[in-house]
């Protein structure tokens, strides 16, 4: 996946660090903290004196909106911009307790949708900023088919979502558009609502929002809202992605910056972070997610494409519910690698016995391979056949292999003698058999 | 453009994947092409001018450039670039190949590159009307013309999968993987594929299913085509549109992989980075259905691919497809240790750079010795005033006499009672800096001189601070009032044959310099060849790096070494004939000073 969320501080991390390139006309204090507990956040304010000083809003940072209406920001303690210290302190410490249930989705303040339980680990704190209402715009950029898209409107927050058709100026640009294009573009297309006076600094201001976003590889940045006072600049909520392909090239102007997992996700199981960090560490490409650990059909597909395919037909003939996992091994992964796969699959799906006291079904499946070498990845299936064929007597897997590519004559005939040495049962097929058929075959008995 | 490759199509291989070559040159030897498909390749971090490859049995050398723009101008019929570059620098070979131009096709294979330097890149090449494959990508074949790299696999899978020669189906797929098997399916159930394009996994890619596709139409080879999507994006509904506006009017046979991806919410990725689905127009089945409600033939399942493709097949009723002759790649082959480009042995006749020695020896021919010389060492037929330059040469640098320290050692070996040809090297083994030298050196400095516009006092001022003496200059007794003749009919015969003599021109203006410091400080006989023969090589048009290679390899000294080996053979046989005896020298012609040796 190339386009990654970020959190809204690294967002404002990294338009801070390059400010005064892209606005050299407007100032951001950058006046903003991540932090994990209460403790930390009184630490930091040893060198922040505005943490001591300024009334602070403090909200959770973890890729989810809605904050608001979750009842997630605090802004009063008794009224609106009182939040001392202490009270972000004490509060942040509450809710990082305890799960917290948060809604994706509302209809009017009423949540709609479904609704995530999870612990609270980042949030932000900032200054309270006092504005008025006409001082607060929204401003966002992605791509949307072939072209870069810019969306701007007079009025910020809670306005521009719900009344978005209306609201909001779009704008496209080629790739191809030139500096001055783009320019002569944004200022054609100020929204109507903006006054006249601040018409100018506005473009100004959205000319340098989307460089910044075109020049730092953003694939999705929204400032929603950004307070403009005379020159001074607020960004009071954003939300931004990156396309993380171009982490080689923006290492400085990036700087440290994580990608978390969203909130509410269900943790990675210790299984599938190995694989991940094997991919991570290969030419080849190691993939696997865990669908349903106590399914009876597992499936062990060579190829981004196959795998899809495998899994389609799966759901077709047999249906979700028997589906294991998904996953797919390919671009020549090692033997050692492939049997470090193998191993890990074969010892998920050897954990719990089918409730209806079924065999379990292992697909080894994959189309024919362009470079794959089928022999020597299937060495690396077989020496895992070795280490865990008893479990795989005891949960009676019945193996249905199909394959072809290089040397795949070879890989099927030993994968075959393999099998039948261990007394494991096995049927295996070459490219004379379609590529899925070996799914209706398992099925079949 | 109806077809994207032809039998004469030529690539360019950016990065010497030597496995992925191999695997091309297999194919186009399986299917008779006439030239490989390969005709350079690019490997900026090599020393090596060329690559070897097997051909069927026999190897051929493939051409190694250092920069795209190199092999571009030596190879200008080579129109399409495979370019194998990583994800970090792709982007900047494909728009380099743009920019130099004369590309009708690039086809990127890395997978991940930033995506606003991949739009930017295919949104140029599109400005520019040239077709992008990928990125990541395995790429595209055109059976008996011409195949990307690794597509299709093993050249035993080829066959199976028809792909070497033209079926009637145009295919378009975005996996690499699933493109061989649909080639399998197809081949089992129809009769294989006219043209094949994997467009490519990631979000943007260059060609996308239309292109293809509308290619495809006015292909009168394609007869229907199949396309295979996947979950995400919204390039089906492009050909949705075709389809509906009767711009493609040839059969659709397609399938959107993916299905299973409407269970699952937006946390499990299936499949490539573009097969994530925004919204349900982009699912698999809603493209499913929106394609068959068009009249594209859409199966129920993936499983039903086949059975549908048999079935439009066979009611398109074509008739059955000739199968060519093939040629076999033999399973085992052996590089070979050594390669000769000169000659020939293994016909009929021995050739020098193709002519049968037949046709160069007898005086009939009118050829001579410097036309064997231009065919053997510089294979190529040398005009008739540079063959007489080269025998004139040869002719003059044949003896100088017995004292010089070649002949010397010649007739002290004979007079040892050596053979002839041990007599001849012992002669040959002195040539070098300081004997026959003279002549690499002036043609060294004297175009280094010009190349660099020195005047001749900058160029004495050089030599100066070099410490070294310009070669081909100085002579012991001729001096300008004393000609050597030598020279002289050198001189004349270059400036009635040659077409310029920018060289000598320059050397002559150095020889007034020197002469006015000392008489005999002339341009001599070695000076004048060394010079005469890179204003030959520049007359004849080979570039000023060819020429200095030329000198660098020793190409002048070769001439001497042949010419003089005419007056050693005459030293060692004049011993021989005068039968005299072994030669002792003179202790008196012997300085002694030996002192004892110290102890330490």
């Amino acid at each position: 996946m190339a386009q990654k969320a970020i959190r809204e501080y690294d967002a404002k991390s990294i338009l801070a660090k390059h400010w005064d390139k892209y606005f050299p006309n407007f100032t951001y204090a950058y006046e903003t903290v991540m932090v994990q507990n209460g403790s930390e956040l009184a630490a930091m304010a040893k060198d922040k004196k505005w943490l001591n000083e300024k009334a602070l809003v403090a909200k959770p940072d973890m890729l989810f909106g809605k904050r608001g209406k979750n009842g997630l920001v605090l802004f009063r303690d008794t009224k609106p911009g009182d939040v001392s210290l202490a009270k972000a302190t004490s509060w942040i410490d509450e809710k990082s307790s305890t799960a917290q249930s948060v809604y994706f989705s509302f209809d009017g303040d009423t949540p709609t949708g479904e609704v995530k339980t999870d612990m609270l680990t980042h949030f932000v704190v900032e200054p309270f900023t006092p504005h008025a209402q006409e001082e607060e715009y929204y401003i966002s950029a992605t791509v949307v088919g072939d072209n870069d898209m810019l969306y701007m409107s007079a009025e910020g927050g809670m306005e521009v979502e719900e009344g978005w058709d209306e609201k909001v100026t779009e704008v496209a640009f080629a790739i191809t558009d030139t500096e001055e294009e783009i320019a002569a573009k944004i200022r054609a297309n100020i929204p109507a609502d903006v006054a006249a006076a601040d018409k100018e600094k506005f473009a100004d201001f959205a000319i340098g929002f989307f460089k910044a976003y075109r020049e730092l590889n953003f694939a999705y940045l929204e400032i929603n809202p950004f307070v403009m006072q005379g020159n001074k600049i607020e960004l009071l909520d954003m939300v931004a992605k990156l396309d993380d392909t171009a982490g080689f090239m923006m290492r400085e102007e990036w700087g440290d910056v994580e990608y978390p997992t969203s909130f509410g996700m269900e943790e990675k199981s210790p299984e599938v972070l190995a694989i991940e960090d094997a991919d991570s560490k290969s030419g080849a490409s190691l993939k696997l997610t865990i669908l349903k650990p106590e399914a009876r059909i597992w499936t062990m597909v060579a190829g981004g494409g196959a795998s899809v395919v495998y899994a389609d037909t799966i759901a077709d003939l047999a249906g979700i519910d028997d589906l294991a996992n998904y996953g797919e091994y390919s671009g020549g992964p090692t033997t050692s690698e492939t049997k470090f796969y193998a191993d890990t699959l074969i010892d998920l799906m050897t954990r719990i016995p089918d409730k209806q006291g079924r065999e379990k079904i292992l697909i080894i499946g994959g189309a024919i391979a362009n470079f794959t070498d089928v022999a020597k990845t299937f060495t690396g299936i077989i020496q895992s056949f070795e280490t865990y064929a008893q479990k795989m007597k005891e949960h009676k897997v019945k193996t249905y292999v199909r394959r072809g590519g290089p040397n795949y004559e070879k890989g099927l005939k030993d994968i075959k003698e393999a099998a039948d040495r261990l007394g494991l049962y096995i049927e295996v097929y070459g490219p004379e058999t379609h590529v899925t058929d070996i799914v209706r075959m398992a099925l079949a008995k | 453009m109806a077809k994207l490759y032809t039998k004469d199509t030529q690539a360019i291989f950016w990065n010497n994947n030597t496995t992925a070559i191999q695997r091309m040159l297999d194919y186009d030897y399986t299917i008779q092409r006439k030239k490989p498909s390969v005709a350079a390749i690019v490997a900026p971090t090599s020393g090596n001018k060329f690559e070897k490859f097997f051909y069927g049995p026999d190897e051929i050398m493939i051409p190694l450039y250092k920069t795209t723009a190199a092999a571009k101008a030596a190879q200008p019929g080579a129109d399409v670039l495979l370019n194998f570059a990583s994800f970090r620098t792709a982007y900047d070979v494909t728009m380099e190949a743009l920019e130099i131009g004369g590309f009708s096709s690039i086809m990127i294979t890395a997978e991940g590159i930033p995506e606003r330097l991949a739009r930017a890149m295919n949104a140029t090449a599109r400005e520019k009307n040239v077709t992008v494959i990928g990125p990541a990508t395995v790429g595209a074949i055109a059976p008996g013309a011409f195949k990307i790299a690794n597509i299709g696999g093993t050249i035993e899978n080829i066959v199976q999968s028809k792909l070497h020669r033209a079926g009637s189906c145009g295919l378009v797929t975005r996996s690499g993987g699933l493109f061989n098997e649909l080639s399998n399916i197809i081949a089992i159930n129809a009769d294989g594929i006219a043209e094949g394009v994997a467009i490519g996994g990631d979000r943007f890619v260059g060609s996308v299913f239309i292109d293809n596709l509308l290619r495809m139409e006015e292909n009168p080879e394609v007869k229907y085509m199949i396309l295979l999507g996947e979950v995400g994006g919204t390039e089906e509904y492009k050909v949705i549109e075709a389809v509906k506006s009767g711009k493609i009017k040839k059969p659709i046979i397609a399938w959107c992989i993916g299905t299973i991806a409407k269970y699952y919410d937006s946390g499990v990725q299936f499949g490539h980075a573009g097969a994530s689905a925004n919204g349900d127009m982009e699912t698999a089945e809603a493209k499913n259905n929106a394609m068959a409600a068009v009249g594209i033939h859409v199966p129920a399942s993936f499983n039903d691919l086949p059975l549908m493709i048999k079935k439009v097949y066979t009611e398109l009723n074509l008739p059955a497809i000739p199968e060519p002759d093939m040629s076999v790649c033999p399973s085992v082959r052996k590089s070979k240790e050594f390669i000769c480009t000169i000659s020939d042995d293994r016909g009929d006749e021995c050739t020098y750079a193709g002519f049968p020695i037949s046709s160069l020896a007898t005086p009939e021919t009118g050829k001579g010795i410097g036309d064997v010389v231009s065919l053997l060492w510089f294979k190529k037929q040398y005009p008739k005033w540079a063959t007489d330059f080269i025998e004139t040469v040869i002719k003059t640098v044949a003896d100088h006499g017995p004292a010089v320290s070649g002949a010397h050692n010649a007739k002290v070996t004979a007079r040892a009672g050596k053979s002839v040809v041990e007599s001849l090297v012992t002669g040959l083994l002195t040539i070098g800096p300081r004997f026959g030298g003279a002549i690499d050196g002036a043609a060294e400095y004297f175009k280094y001189a010009d190349d660099n516009k020195l005047t001749p006092a900058e160029f004495l001022n050089h030599m100066k601070k070099e410490g070294v003496p310009i070669p081909g200059i100085g002579h012991r007794i001729k001096s300008l009032k004393n000609p050597d003749l030598r020279v002289e009919g050198l001189k004349k015969y270059a400036a009635q044959y040659f077409p310029s003599t920018s060289l000598l021109d320059y050397a002559l203006t150095v020889e007034q310099l020197t002469t006015s410091k000392k008489e005999n400080l002339i341009l001599n006989v070695d000076g004048t060849i060394g010079i005469l023969m890179v204003d030959m090589w520049r007359a004849l048009g080979y570039t000023e790096e060819e020429i200095n290679e030329f000198i660098s390899s020793g190409t002048l000294n070769a001439f001497f070494i042949v010419g003089r080996s005419i007056g050693f053979i005459g030293h060692v046989l004049d011993e021989k004939r005068l039968a005299m005896p072994m030669y002792r020298h003179p202790m008196s012609d012997i300085l002694y000073d030996v002192q004892v040796a110290d102890k330490i």
